[in-house]
């Protein structure tokens, strides 16, 4: 009934390409963000933002990263956890070094310097494809995980790869409290996922789809494979690295390589197939479900009160996690974005479906 | 010299117990397509459930042969992974025919969470010793030929003839059965398979059942060797090189690729380590299967896929 485009008429190339064509999508994205910039500052506890919001905003940003490769260009890739490894100490060792470094050049040098990393383990897919990619990436994954531990150069010296930020300050002024390290994040994520959209909805990102979908058929409408991976593997590794440089000073301020092992990978593998593979929105779906649900998992015996012990709950987390997620993959093999669109094409004809 | 062909024997033994999980791989990737991440969470499981099965069943059944509690326990894993290949097959596969690498190599991460969880919470998440009565002392060898010999651990060389003989089992069964033959069919093409009689779903339950079978062979080796606990389950990680180095189709391959990391692994480790910082084993399967890889896509023996990428 309120969810209609019709009567929404179009005069202007402009106005017909534009992100959100349809004027109720608009409002509905203005309120989102009105909440989450004014409403959720002022009333979530302090609890809500370092277990769920700021790990939610970082795993979308990461999962909006690893989503461009892995759902847009259809490159498999383990080694997201390793891209963010390099962000992340990329990032420190230009705070630690340089004197005076800004903290937004740091992390945004710390995703330029994931991106070279990236297009050299990108240069595989080249040759390789599918499960033989994945297990490429995986070789990243740990030589990355190794390089972190065992070279002192890498880390600044810090022994077994462990350190630590000081307090994050930016124009002087300090991002200490969790609603500043939020509406940091946020502000992060917001204008990335802008700009991966914009980038899908443009010539790279049709190049990228037309990859995944069919690369011979690709190279033959003259696309060419080499450039239209690299530039997937370059933008998801910097969008990737960032996330890292951000999950390792904002979220954690001291961090260690395991942070960022091959568990991380899978977790973010996981975010985009439960989210949707090729889904800006499914990136963000994926990212609330994984941030939830162990939460979820090890706060619901207490909820009802069944004394559980810890070794038993961290089983059943495991248990259940596993089972979830073959659940999804057999009931929505297309992710969560599937279940949205479905509920906004039927929100299009109620109350009168036919 | 004699140093070194110590480290070379300890390689090859090493590289034989990755060839392990490897076959594992390499089975239900042929016969299903499904690169099956759970085979380190099933070794785990199986090993889980023979280390316990040995301890439970003496003091119920009131046994004290170890041979034949052994022999029991090892009956009652069996049919715990021939169980949990059929469930696996019933609740996941079935539901899952036609969809993307990507999405089943996701539904066996699931699976091997599962399996992980469930494993630890049904027998417990203690480090236990699986005592099969494999020898553990040391032997020298060729002591004739160098001043102290080569030291052999004893257990190792069962272990070697453990796993010849499971390879040899594997082969005839999959060369001179009619279930082999038909495996092979499916391998080759499932719908082609499936037009001339061969029920899909029976030969996956086989499949797993016999992926299974090598998981706990697996488990009972490197339980015995190494005591069993969570870290088992990593152990496919480790193999995931060896089966691309080898091939993802071809069994031989799995064989020979293990022993080729197994080797350069241990003797990187030993004679490059100590001068860029140790912990080379961690990564050097990766990194010399990604050079493989450059110049042979398929691996050493895989069957070569024309294909333009």
């Amino acid at each position: 009934m309120l969810y209609r485009e019709n009567g929404q008429f179009k005069t202007s190339y402009r106005a017909d390409q534009q992100v959100f064509p349809i004027t109720q999508d608009r409002i509905g994205i203005a309120l989102l963000l009105a909440f989450v910039i004014i409403v959720i500052p002022v009333i979530a506890p302090e609890y809500l933002f370092r277990a769920i919001l700021i790990p939610f905003l970082i795993l979308s940003l990461a999962a909006l990263g690893l989503n461009i490769l892995v759902g847009y260009c259809g490159q498999i890739s383990l080694g997201a956890g390793a891209m963010m490894a390099v962000g992340a100490y990329a990032a420190y060792n230009f705070q630690a070094r340089l004197a005076g470094m800004p903290l937004l050049a740091s992390l945004l040098l710390g995703g330029v310097c994931a991106t070279v990393m990236g297009v050299v383990i990108g240069i595989p897919s080249l040759r390789i494809k599918g499960l033989y990619l994945a297990v490429a990436t995986l070789a990243a994954q740990f030589f990355v995980d190794w390089a972190c531990l065992r070279i002192p150069w890498l880390t600044h010296g810090s022994s077994s790869g462990s350190v630590s930020v000081a307090t994050l300050r930016m124009q002087g002024l300090q991002i200490e409290s969790p609603v500043r390290k939020y509406l940091f994040c946020l502000v992060f994520l917001v204008v990335f996922a802008m700009l991966a959209k914009n980038l899908v909805r443009g010539q790279i990102g049709r190049e990228w789809m037309a990859t995944r979908d069919m690369d011979v058929a690709a190279a033959v409408i003259g696309i060419r494979p080499a450039y239209a991976k690299l530039t997937a593997f370059a933008v998801s590794s910097f969008i990737l690295g960032v996330a890292g440089a951000l999950w390792g000073f904002v979220h954690l301020g001291s961090w260690e390589p395991a942070t960022f092992s091959i568990d991380r990978s899978f977790e973010l593998l996981f975010i985009v197939i439960i989210g949707g593979l090729g889904s800006i929105m499914g990136s963000f779906f994926g990212a609330a479900f994984i941030v939830v649900l162990p939460i979820l998992l090890t706060r619901l015996p207490q909820w009802f009160g069944i004394p559980i012990d810890t070794a038993l709950a961290s089983h059943l987390t495991y248990m259940i996690f596993g089972a979830l997620i073959v659940f999804f993959l057999i009931v929505e093999p297309h992710g969560l974005a599937r279940l949205w669109s479905t509920g906004k094409e039927k929100l299009r004809l109620w109350p009168f479906p036919h | 010299m004699g140093f070194l062909l110590e480290t070379l024997i300890g390689g090859l033994m090493t590289g034989l117990l990755y060839s392990l999980v490897a076959l594992g791989f390499v089975l239900i990737f042929k016969a299903s397509g499904v690169f099956n991440f759970a085979q380190g969470a099933m070794v785990l499981f199986a090993a889980l459930a023979m280390a316990r099965f040995a301890e439970w069943i003496p003091r119920i059944a009131h046994i004290h042969s170890k041979a034949a509690s052994n022999l029991l326990a090892f009956a009652a894993a069996l049919t715990v992974m021939v169980v949990l290949a059929w469930l696996i097959e019933k609740l996941v596969l079935r539901k899952l025919v036609n969809q993307e690498g990507v999405t089943l190599l996701m539904a066996t991460l699931g699976i091997a969470y599962f399996l992980e969880g469930f494993g630890q919470m049904l027998f417990g998440s203690d480090i236990y010793k699986i005592d099969v009565g494999l020898p553990k002392d040391p032997i020298f060898l060729l002591e004739r030929v160098f001043p102290r010999g080569v030291l052999v651990n004893k257990e190792d060389l069962y272990a070697a003839a453990i796993a010849a003989a499971l390879v040899i089992a594997l082969s005839l069964f999959f060369q001179k059965t009619a279930t082999g033959r038909a495996l092979r069919a499916v391998a080759d093409d499932h719908q082609a398979a499936q037009s001339i009689g061969i029920p899909l779903n029976r030969i996956w339950v086989i499949v797993w059942s016999v992926a299974g079978f090598v998981a706990l062979v697996t488990g009972i080796i490197w339980g015995s060797k190494l005591g069993v606990q969570f870290s088992l389950s990593v152990v496919a990680l480790k193999a995931l090189p060896v089966v691309l180095l080898g091939g993802l189709t071809s069994v031989p391959g799995a064989i020979v690729g293990g022993m080729i990391i197994g080797v350069g692994e241990k003797v990187s480790e030993v004679y490059l380590g100590s001068q860029i910082g140790g912990g080379i084993e961690y990564w050097f399967g990766y990194v010399l299967v990604l050079f493989v890889l450059l110049f042979r896509p398929q691996g050493l023996f895989g069957e070569k896929v024309i294909d333009r990428i």
